[in-house]
């Protein structure tokens, strides 16, 4: 029987292009004015999976049109020319829906007595004076197609909304109300992160274009507004030396390759891909590099975590039930490591064949 | 005071107009340019720089464990994290009296060779030479494009462009193809800094007293070999950057004038020598000059110290245009540094950060940034030293103190040269990079794809001594310690744009003071006490205009390209803050390019 090759009949096919009723060309507004440090977008320009240039080219198959305006990228000189599309969005006339991606953590403009505020974002064009980052969220928000929150600063408050902090900030759920929505019905898409990992952003952010297009139903998120799938295990179960721990096999200081638990991570028990993934291509990371985890994608990062390089709380009485039962597997296993550890017998160069060969086989 | 040289000119009536730049784009951090320009007389007459960013840092770290300092401070910057860990791992290393393995040293000397390698080419290549870039070229300078296009590049055998606009296409955002290859080295790079330093941008693997980073054989294979795989990149990046700032000089007589400062330089020192550095302050002198990146402080092209203590004992934070009450009644934290010197109130040990917002004023207080200035012992003068936007200073105080001597990279007084080994299409190539005329924009942008080399070179002789230690089982990476109950410390560094130090003081095992000065307050600084304007407003006040646009369709790129020269990175400025500001009557707000990218 020889294969019918049919190009007419898989021509008739839909086009997925064509059959959707999706968005053609969508802008992404980003504003980094947040408390933060800008570490969002250097990391997002380390993402190759896809990267931002593939992104901004087209080269990705079945998106819309994307118009980044990011001040970091952004090829111009600066001031009303770069705030142009941003003023447009907030009047209504920018002629393309857009994402709103906000970077850093929402200061509270409350606390402040008299004149001030905490950060700005260029200047009011009608009296000259600094119009402040949350003028923009709330002029832009309810006109946003979507909104995405970029770092554990932005989704919410991370290492600037520290015990102590003078600016009283906030993650942007905080700031908005956990159950907003945008005009396209979705909950603000939160990737937290300190930085995002590269390609944990890039891929929410295409899932996010794809439902845009059409072609993709909302991404699945957890209760924290965080995609499931990239933050639905904890560091522990893609760690690599995880097995450390279950042989109750502990590192005492930096300069060991087993479990850091005693030294101050956190990987149990925070929710983040890190170690299965790499940190960039698959290189790099946390726990499997030598660095404890301090929980740095949590929403109660960093006091939660800190003093960073002490043993977390639980991990002592963790680590001592496991003590038993991992002594008696790490011997169990070291047994039959060392006897999986020699040439199988019928390995030889003697004038006999002990390989178990048998000519005779099938008949 | 200010302190740029006055030119002398045959004046024409001024025609003045006050122009701002509000956000600043292709930096890191909130910054704005306000200027006045002259156009009658083609010149900036006043300049003042702000930011509009407080976070406060210096106030949230108090009462923290001394030893999550590095982890918090990481997060003061999202480009050179990893700096600011360093830096903080090197002052509580003093503080602690820990001196880590020697293979620890050397991982976080190749952990920042890629950083310098990684930061330089992103922000040249994809933020700075944007306004090198033919389509910016063309709108502000068409003249200059079409002469561009009949230049010859001198080096074209080298990066294999023909024209000086051959360049400058490739340097077109997301389009060009320098602009493109320079995401990707970018890149490898940051993955080279993955494998020393686990994550970018905040490391995961530093640690005072050592590293975490698992020293395998591996790791270093790894990063040897992506090294390799960029360095005819290198190679082509000098090539290609020296070819268009010749151009610059030649094309447009006076372009010397852009940005240009009195010598006012200061460098850190970075790199450790592991052989020689136990992080004391008592032989701070000693191992600090034996740093593969000299420090030093230079004066009108005068070296005038390589001692870490001098350059220590000479901070000042000085207030004037800042919004702050000064702190000189409060008790001091530390009277005497350890050798016994007495420590002034103004220094960084000893401030404490009392804010008063309040509204924006240029002729009063119009910046939280405060001004840091080193005080010369010889006149008594508190000079406002720029960085170079880093590699600048490193490179003039590498090469005048002369004592760098390794197999890749030598000082010899007057220059640095730099030996990369062959690659995959260029030979091995020796680099010299000579301590130019000025201290201006083009030597500024020029001095980084140098400094890439020097950080490049130094990384396979980083890999080599490594290797080594590792070969001969030597693969501790950290020492333990006891946090003491009282103590102070100190660390000087680079960060990629400059001079870094982190200022520490221990009571009850808990941070009662800590200051970090970055490069971006020492740069973007306002005018101090004494009225002398900070590195920015000083290099771009009084200079000359170049762009052929008029008042009308003014884009300001002569101006813009000074204030990149300095790589701004306004994160570092952790006080900064505006308050609500006054009206400044803005007739216009230059703008570029709506139509492109």
């Amino acid at each position: 029987m020889t294969t019918h090759s049919s190009t007419a009949e898989v021509s008739k096919e839909p086009d997925r292009a064509e059959d959707r009723k999706g968005i053609d060309e969508i802008t992404i507004l980003w504003i980094s004015e947040g408390m933060s440090c800008d570490g969002d977008t250097v990391s997002l320009t380390a993402a190759d999976q896809p990267s931002i240039e593939d992104l901004v080219l087209g080269l990705i198959p079945g998106l819309p049109k994307v118009n980044l305006v990011n001040k970091v990228l952004s090829p111009s000189l600066g001031g009303e020319d770069f705030l142009a599309p941003y003023r447009a969005a907030v009047r209504g006339e920018l002629g393309s829906p857009f994402i709103l991606v906000i970077e850093g953590s929402i200061p509270n403009q409350n606390v402040i007595e008299g004149d001030g505020y905490w950060t700005s974002f260029g200047n009011d064009p009608e009296t000259g004076e600094p119009q402040t980052l949350n003028w923009w969220i709330d002029q832009l928000a309810p006109k946003a197609w979507a909104v995405v929150a970029a770092g554990t600063c932005a989704t919410f408050g991370g290492i600037h909304a520290m015990s102590g902090n003078p600016t009283g900030c906030m993650g942007l759920a905080d700031y908005l109300g956990w159950d907003y929505t945008s005009q396209a019905g979705l909950p603000i898409v939160n990737v937290p992160g300190c930085p995002i990992q590269p390609e944990n952003f890039m891929e929410t952010l295409v899932w996010v274009l794809y439902h845009a297009a059409g072609s993709a139903p909302p991404p699945p998120l957890d209760h924290m507004l965080r995609p499931q799938w990239l933050f639905g295990k904890t560091v522990h179960e893609g760690c690599d030396r995880g097995s450390y721990y279950e042989q109750a096999d502990f590192a005492k200081d930096y300069n060991s390759p087993k479990c850091l638990v005693k030294t101050g991570c956190w990987g149990p028990v925070v929710n983040c891909n890190v170690p299965k993934r790499g940190w960039m291509a698959g290189i790099g990371g946390c726990p499997n590099v030598g660095g404890i985890c301090i929980g740095c994608t949590m929403p109660g990062f960093p006091d939660a975590f800190m003093p960073f390089m002490d043993e977390p709380p639980g991990g002592t009485l963790s680590s001592l039930a496991i003590k038993p039962y991992g002594a008696v597997i790490r011997r169990l296993r070291g047994m039959t490591n060392e006897l999986v550890n020699h040439e199988p017998k019928w390995r030889h160069n003697k004038r006999k064949l002990t390989t178990g060969y048998d000519p005779h086989w099938r008949p | 005071m200010t302190t740029t040289e006055a030119r002398a000119t045959d004046r024409k009536p001024p025609q003045l107009v006050d122009m701002s730049w509000d956000p600043i784009t292709r930096i890191i951090g909130n910054l704005g340019i306000y200027t006045k320009i002259d156009f009658a007389n083609r010149e900036v007459v006043e300049c003042h720089s702000t930011s509009s960013l407080f976070r406060g840092y210096s106030v949230f770290m108090k009462g923290k464990d001394p030893r999550d300092a590095g982890f918090i401070t990481s997060r003061i910057c999202g480009i050179c994290g990893d700096n600011h860990t360093t830096c903080s791992d090197y002052a509580q290393q003093m503080a602690y009296g820990v001196k880590p393995p020697p293979l620890a040293d050397y991982i976080v000397n190749l952990g920042e060779a890629a950083e310098y390698i990684f930061d330089h080419t992103i922000f040249q290549d994809n933020l700075v030479f944007v306004d090198f870039c033919e389509a910016m070229v063309k709108s502000t300078n068409p003249s200059l494009l079409s002469r561009a296009e009949r230049t010859d590049a001198p080096r074209g055998e080298t990066h294999g462009y023909r024209t000086i606009a051959e360049i400058m296409k490739a340097f077109n955002p997301f389009e060009g193809e320098v602009y493109k290859e320079a995401l990707k080295v970018s890149r490898i790079t940051r993955e080279m800094f993955c494998l020393m330093e686990g994550r970018h941008v905040h490391p995961s693997t530093l640690y005072p007293g050592g590293v975490g980073t698992m020293p395998q054989p591996t790791a270093f294979t790894d990063y040897l070999s992506r090294l390799m795989r960029v360095i005819d990149f290198v190679k082509k990046a000098v090539a290609m950057n020296d070819d268009v700032f010749d151009f610059f000089y030649e094309a447009l007589p006076g372009y010397e004038e852009v940005g240009r400062r009195r010598t006012l330089l200061g460098c850190w020192g970075a790199f450790q020598d592991p052989k020689t550095v136990d992080y004391r302050y008592e032989t701070m002198n000693t191992w600090g000059k034996e740093m593969y990146v000299t420090p030093g402080i230079i004066v009108d092209g005068e070296l005038v110290t390589n001692n870490l203590v001098d350059i220590n004992l000479g901070l000042r934070i000085l207030l004037g245009s800042s919004y702050y009450e000064d702190w000189v009644n409060e008790q001091p934290f530390v009277t005497h540094d350890p050798l016994g010197n007495p420590i002034d109130m103004r220094h960084p040990w000893n401030q404490t950060t009392v804010p008063v917002p309040q509204k924006r004023d240029f002729d009063d207080k119009y910046s939280w940034v405060m001004s840091p200035r080193w005080l010369d012992p010889r006149t008594g003068d508190h000079l406002a030293l720029d960085t170079g936007g880093g590699p600048l200073a490193r490179l003039w105080s590498t090469a005048l103190s002369g004592i760098v001597d390794t197999p890749y990279v030598k000082a010899t007084g007057h220059s640095v040269r730099i030996s990369l080994p062959k690659g995959e299409s260029l030979p091995e190539t020796t680099l010299e990079w000579r301590i130019p005329k000025w201290s201006n924009t083009i030597e500024r942008d020029r001095a980084r794809p140098y400094f890439v080399a020097y950080a490049a070179a130094m990384a396979l002789q980083f890999l080599e001594e490594a290797m080594g230690l590792v070969r001969a089982g030597e693969t501790k990476v950290f020492e333990n310690y006891e946090v003491p109950d009282e103590a102070i410390g100190c660390g000087f560094h680079e960060a990629v744009r400059g001079v870094l130090s982190h200022h520490l003081v221990i009571k009850d095992k808990k941070i009662a003071n800590y200051h970090p000065y970055p490069p971006t307050p020492w740069n973007a600084s306002p005018r101090d006490m004494y009225g002398t304007p900070g590195p920015y407003e000083d290099a771009v006040q009084g200079q000359p205009i170049f762009e052929e646009n008029g008042p009308d369709d003014f884009k300001g790129v002569d101006i813009m390209r000074t204030v990149r020269s300095f790589d701004p990175c306004l994160p570092c400025g952790v006080h900064m803050y505006v308050g609500k500001g006054k009206t400044l009557t803005t007739l216009h707000s230059p703008t570029y390019g709506a139509n492109h990218g």
